[in-house]
């Protein structure tokens, strides 16, 4: 809320710096934002008096005029037509700045001499009138500068209202926080309401069909007013609020509402059918054209103001066009009421009116402000337009609204909550000083009855809120709480994650962030079936865009986007992981499933230098980096299988990631025809793995096993194989003869082409044999090693290469 | 004999002097040395000396002898090293080249900074908890005490999935999910994505929370303050000024904003502060009697408080990063710096 402290200053006397001002407020939780400082854009234009008027002797459409300051007198040429010797106007003097940054010069025009000029509002930009000469009041002291004499210029301070704080809404509840913050004495405006003889009940009358969304209906009835602007101190008043003046009624609703607090509407009410005000909810399909000129099918349920007929206003909300104040509208019916908060709330959401008036309705306006309103702002009508005030309010009101009294307030609870001990005598003092009214019930009790603009206020923590807000947050000692032991276990996942982060970043992985919302779109670049279970996607009714409007089902998408956007930046060598989640489509109002899954992507080169490797990464890169955290984490049992390749992987370059007989992820080169859609221009290899899945397995209870102190000794073998054997699968197979003095198996040499046979490959094992207890001899080496071999060959039909 | 004795002696010094290879050296050594050598020969024919000069010039043909022996020895040696240090110095490479080699990768920011803030908490007894990031309207608002068509929704902008489900706006609901399961007494921290419709330079529709919640008998508003202040000074700094400012939280009460003094201009003011010389960064409060109702706590025995903080605005101010989605471009030049 923009808070002008010239206004301010028209209900407390203030003396404090705007800063110091804006520190106190921020401090007590109404944060001040900004401090704006509005200055007049000219300087040297003063307060001057129109001492004759005669035409121009060489130009029909100029006047001369003499013009005094008091001091000395000017001879000005001037074009306006609204000027009468005896005027108080506003000259700008030779050497002048007027905005745009004109300086006034002495003139001839037309052979007549001109020593300054007399300004429009328009033209000093205190207004929007650019017809004529800007009158000025006959009391104004000749010679002021006009921007003291018209009290231009002002501080205005932007202050954050939380949603808590409706009573802040207004400048009278700026007012009240200050005079609670500065012990300052708050000055009402006075009222001087007038009344006619003739009383509203014989011409208008309220019906409230819907008591529970309006509890309190007032208005009053405005005879014989005259429709022109508002005066300067009211515009800029309402400018400095950041409000646009309109006319003399709708800017004095506009004010009473800034200045209270209180929304208020005027009608023309020779619109009002019937002359008669029912307010009602709107029926199924009804059409209304409001103030903004805008026509809306109202939702069912919105409250509406009508009159004997139809609709004329969204309650609480916005005015309709059929019942707008004219040019020439002589009668208006002001209303004040009370709507509840939750009902407008609604309303203005589903239409989509965050109005001022709806902002203050929905959170709440203080139920006994509605009649003070309504009469001030009557008063200020007559006062403005020249209008006479019918006698007597209409003023339906069938429900109460409900107030909240005698909140019990125990002090100790207040030092058990804060932590500081507040002196009781201080506790009263501060809820005295915000308008509570407290009874003393017994040793350390209270009864605390909020006024009823503190619409928040309902409880005893609401109540030693407001004591610790304004005793000081840093009067609160801090302090330590003592320990207690707590019975939660830490998540096995997190540690496992930190495990994996160290070793993928130790071997040359960066980590990046992706968000988890991602393209509808992108199941069709990775190509997945209709029936895969990644189409399953948990879709956001509301996305800021169509690529971010669906949770992803794979990280894989949005590394390859990664991937993308970087070569783009020609970075090519590139080693990528991301942790987070995905998320998959249970029924409608159940939680969807969310995995917690690792994914890493290798493209490039295998290494930055360039005098170095100049080797492309491949498969058995990105496999090694998966290997090593299975490692890492001890998981002897995972493997990768051909089985259930991905669309979006090589069919030949890419396999299952299982954990025994489980799958929990893939591993593989991406597919080029995916690469082509995405218009990727580089080879990639990427993996995915279910963290929850791996970390159910992960058992790090390591069991020492005793090393020998015998040498060991190989022998190596070389195996002719038909092509499509897989190398897993011979170790396998020797593994299984648990032969004890075979130490290990390895794999040293793979070989295809010249010399041996076409579709066949040769593969080279290592076998190396010690025992625990003694040097093994050859003969003993020879037998075991020839019973593997021969078995091993019996097995797959194997040939030794020579 | 004496005299050839001199003379042998000055003549092998000198040819030893110019001899420039292993070879040359080990000649001289035979010429003079070897068994058919010439000192060799002087010595065999000591009995051609006379009887009283014989003991001296004995004497002196094995000074002579093992001057030579020595200075032999010396020769080789020095030859030896020389050959080396030629050897080494062929051997020599461009040490400024770069090694060879896996770098390291980088861990995120993001993820740098909340372990730096889970360590800190861990220290303090908070164990880590997790919750589901798309959430039911219930927890992640109404077990808040943000009922529906309630002004405080306006905090938050909502990314919707169905009328009564959302993607969580914080990681809150996780603390009541948590306090549905356990009694007090509870040390919390809860780090997750959550999500809000905003895009700019200071907003993303993603973004990472670390909430805390500490739930005990006769926990205060100044345990607050002293847990968050001595928190705030580890992860900024032993001399950071910060300062607790009553906010509204509907589902604290008292509620405070805690603001740090700018790391950037010391509260001198500039545009990272926005000119105030502060610089929001925590949400606090104790936790409101409403959630401990809808919870199942007595708010009578126990007390707590919760705060929530920014991982994104944490990284941005600690790491000097200007515009947040960076964050998330994944940039590779970006990413290698942190």
């Amino acid at each position: 809320m923009l808070v002008s402290l010239k206004w301010l200053k028209d209900y407390i006397d203030l003396e404090t710096a705007p800063e110091e001002l804006a520190d106190r407020l921020t401090m007590a939780g109404l944060e001040v934002d900004e401090i704006q400082t509005l200055a007049p854009k000219f300087s040297g234009v003063v307060v001057a008096k129109i001492l004759s008027v005669r035409p121009h002797p060489n130009a029909d459409k100029l006047s001369l005029c003499d013009v005094t300051d008091g001091a000395q007198t000017y001879p000005i040429v001037c074009g306006a037509k609204n000027i009468h010797a005896g005027d108080i106007v506003a000259l700008a003097k030779t050497g002048a700045v007027i905005p745009g940054g004109y300086t006034i010069k002495s003139t001839t025009l037309r052979g007549e001499k001109s020593e300054g000029m007399l300004c429009s509002e328009a033209e000093l930009e205190i207004g929007e009138d650019a017809s004529g000469i800007l009158q000025l009041p006959a009391e104004l002291a000749l010679g002021r500068p006009l921007e003291e004499a018209l009290d231009l210029g002002d501080t205005v301070l932007d202050v954050g209202i939380t949603p808590n704080r409706s009573d802040c809404l207004s400048m009278i509840g700026m007012a009240r926080e200050v005079a609670a913050l500065t012990g300052k004495k708050m000055k009402r405006p006075e009222a001087s309401l007038v009344e006619s003889a003739e009383d509203v009940s014989l011409l208008s009358s309220v019906t409230i069909e819907d008591a529970d969304l309006c509890p309190r209906y007032t208005a009053r009835l405005i005879q014989n007013v005259t429709i022109g602007d508002s005066p300067v101190w009211m515009k800029t008043r309402l400018e400095a609020a950041g409000l646009r003046a309109i006319n003399n009624v709708v800017d004095v609703t506009n004010f009473v509402m800034l200045e209270m607090g209180q929304p208020l509407h005027a009608f023309d009410f020779r619109f009002l059918e019937e002359g008669r005000i029912v307010v009602r909810k709107s029926k199924p399909g009804e059409e209304f054209i409001s103030l903004d000129e805008k026509s809306r099918i109202l939702p069912e349920n919105t409250l509406l103001i009508c009159d004997g007929k139809k609709p004329v206003a969204i309650a609480g909300i916005m005015g309709g066009l059929n019942s707008e104040v004219k040019e020439d509208t002589r009668t208006i019916f002001l209303e004040s009421a009370y709507f509840n908060p939750s009902s407008i709330r609604r309303s203005s959401r589903r239409l989509g009116m965050p109005t001022d008036a709806a902002f203050r309705f929905e959170r709440g306006i203080d139920p006994e402000g509605v009649i003070r309103a309504l009469d001030r702002a009557a008063q200020l009508i007559a006062e403005l337009s020249g209008g006479v005030v019918c006698k007597n309010y209409l003023d339906e009101y069938p429900a109460k609204i409900k107030a909240v009294e005698n909140i019990p307030l125990r002090m100790d609870r207040i030092r058990r909550v804060i932590g500081a001990d507040v002196p009781a005598r201080e506790a009263v003092r501060i809820l005295k000083s915000i308008g509570m009214t407290l009874k003393r019930e017994g040793r350390g009790v209270y009864r605390v009855t909020p006024p009823s603009f503190r619409v928040d206020i309902e409880r005893e923590i609401d109540l030693i809120e407001e004591i610790a807000r304004l005793y000081g947050y840093d009067r609160v000692p801090s302090t330590l709480p003592s320990v207690s032991v707590t019975e939660l276990d830490a998540i096995p996942r997190l540690a496992l994650e930190e495990r994996i982060r160290r070793l993928l970043t130790g071997s040359g992985f960066s980590e990046i962030i992706t968000y988890s919302f991602t393209s509808p779109d992108s199941v069709e670049a990775l190509g997945l079936p209709p029936e895969d279970e990644r189409r399953r996607f948990v879709v956001i009714k509301n996305p800021l865009t169509e690529d971010q409007s669906v949770m992803r089902t794979t990280l894989a998408y949005g590394l390859l986007e990664t991937l993308k956007k970087n070569l783009h930046n020609a970075s090519f060598n590139l080693k990528l992981f991301e942790m987070g989640r995905t998320f998959f489509k249970r029924q409608d109002g159940e939680l969807p499933e969310e995995r917690n899954i690792l994914a890493a992507l290798i493209s490039g080169k295998a290494s930055d230098d360039l005098w170095g490797s100049k080797i492309s990464v491949d498969f058995y890169d990105l496999k090694g980096s998966l290997e090593n955290i299975f490692q890492d984490l001890k998981l002897d049992s995972c493997r990768c299988r051909v089985k259930m390749p991905e669309p979006f992987l090589h069919p030949g370059q890419s396999c299952g990631v299982y954990l025994g007989d489980v799958q929990i992820g893939f591993l593989g080169k991406a597919h080029p025809d995916v690469l082509k859609k995405m218009d990727i221009k580089s080879d990639a290899y990427l993996f995915e793995i279910n963290l929850d899945l791996l970390g159910n397995q992960v058992d790090r209870r390591i069991r020492y096993r005793e090393i020998s102190k015998f040498p060991a000794v190989s022998r190596d073998v070389a195996f002719v194989l038909p092509e499509s054997m897989e190398s897993e699968k011979m170790l396998e197979i020797v593994l299984s003869q648990q032969e004890d003095l075979l130490e290990n198996v390895s794999i040293f040499d793979i070989y295809a082409g010249k010399g041996l046979e076409e579709r066949t490959k040769s593969l080279g094992l290592r076998f190396s044999y010690r025992a625990l207890d003694r040097t093994l001899t050859d003969a003993e080496i020879n037998s075991i090693h020839n019973r593997i071999v021969q078995n091993t060959v019996q097995k797959t039909g194997a040939k030794i290469r020579a | 004999m004496i005299a050839d004795l001199q003379h042998l002696e000055k003549n092998a010094l000198a040819e030893l002097e110019k001899a420039d290879s292993e070879d040359s050296i080990l000649a001289v050594r035979t010429k003079y040395l070897g068994r058919k050598g010439l000192l060799t020969g002087l010595l065999r024919n000591i009995s051609s000396v006379p009887a009283e000069e014989r003991r001296s010039f004995g004497k002196r043909c094995n000074e002579v002898k093992e001057l030579l022996e020595k200075n032999i020895e010396e020769a080789l040696l020095r030859r030896t090293e020389d050959q080396k240090a030629g050897m080494l110095a062929g051997q020599q490479i461009d040490v400024t080249l770069p090694g060879r080699g896996i770098r390291a990768g980088s861990v995120h920011p993001v993820v740098q900074i909340r372990r730096e803030i889970c360590d800190i908490f861990a220290a303090f007894g908070f164990s880590v908890v997790e919750g589901p990031e798309v959430e039911l309207d219930y927890y992640n608002f109404e077990a808040l005490n943000i009922p529906k068509d309630h002004p405080a929704r306006d905090m938050q902008d909502t990314f919707y999935i169905e009328e009564n489900m959302v993607l969580r706006t914080h990681t809150s609901p996780v603390q009541v999910r948590i306090m549905e399961k356990v009694k007090p007494p509870v040390r919390i921290l809860s780090p997750g994505r959550v999500y809000r419709p905003d895009s700019d330079v200071s907003h993303t529709p993603m973004f990472h929370q670390v909430e805390g919640l500490l739930v005990d008998r006769g926990v205060s508003f100044g345990d607050l303050k002293g847990i968050l202040t001595a928190f705030l000074r580890k992860i900024f700094g032993e001399d950071t000024i910060l300062r607790f400012r009553p906010s509204f939280f509907p589902f604290t009460e008292p509620s405070a904003e805690v603001d740090i003094r700018c790391v950037m201009c010391g509260g001198k003011g500039c545009r990272v502060c926005g000119q105030s010389g502060w610089l929001e960064i925590l949400g606090s409060g104790m936790v409101d009697p409403a959630v401990f109702q809808n919870v199942g706590y007595d708010s009578e025995r126990y007390t707590g408080f919760a705060f929530g903080m920014g991982l994104e605005r944490m990284a941005m101010l600690k790491y000097g990063i200007s515009d947040i989605r960076l964050l998330f471009e994944n940039d590779i030049r970006f990413l290698k710096q942190f």
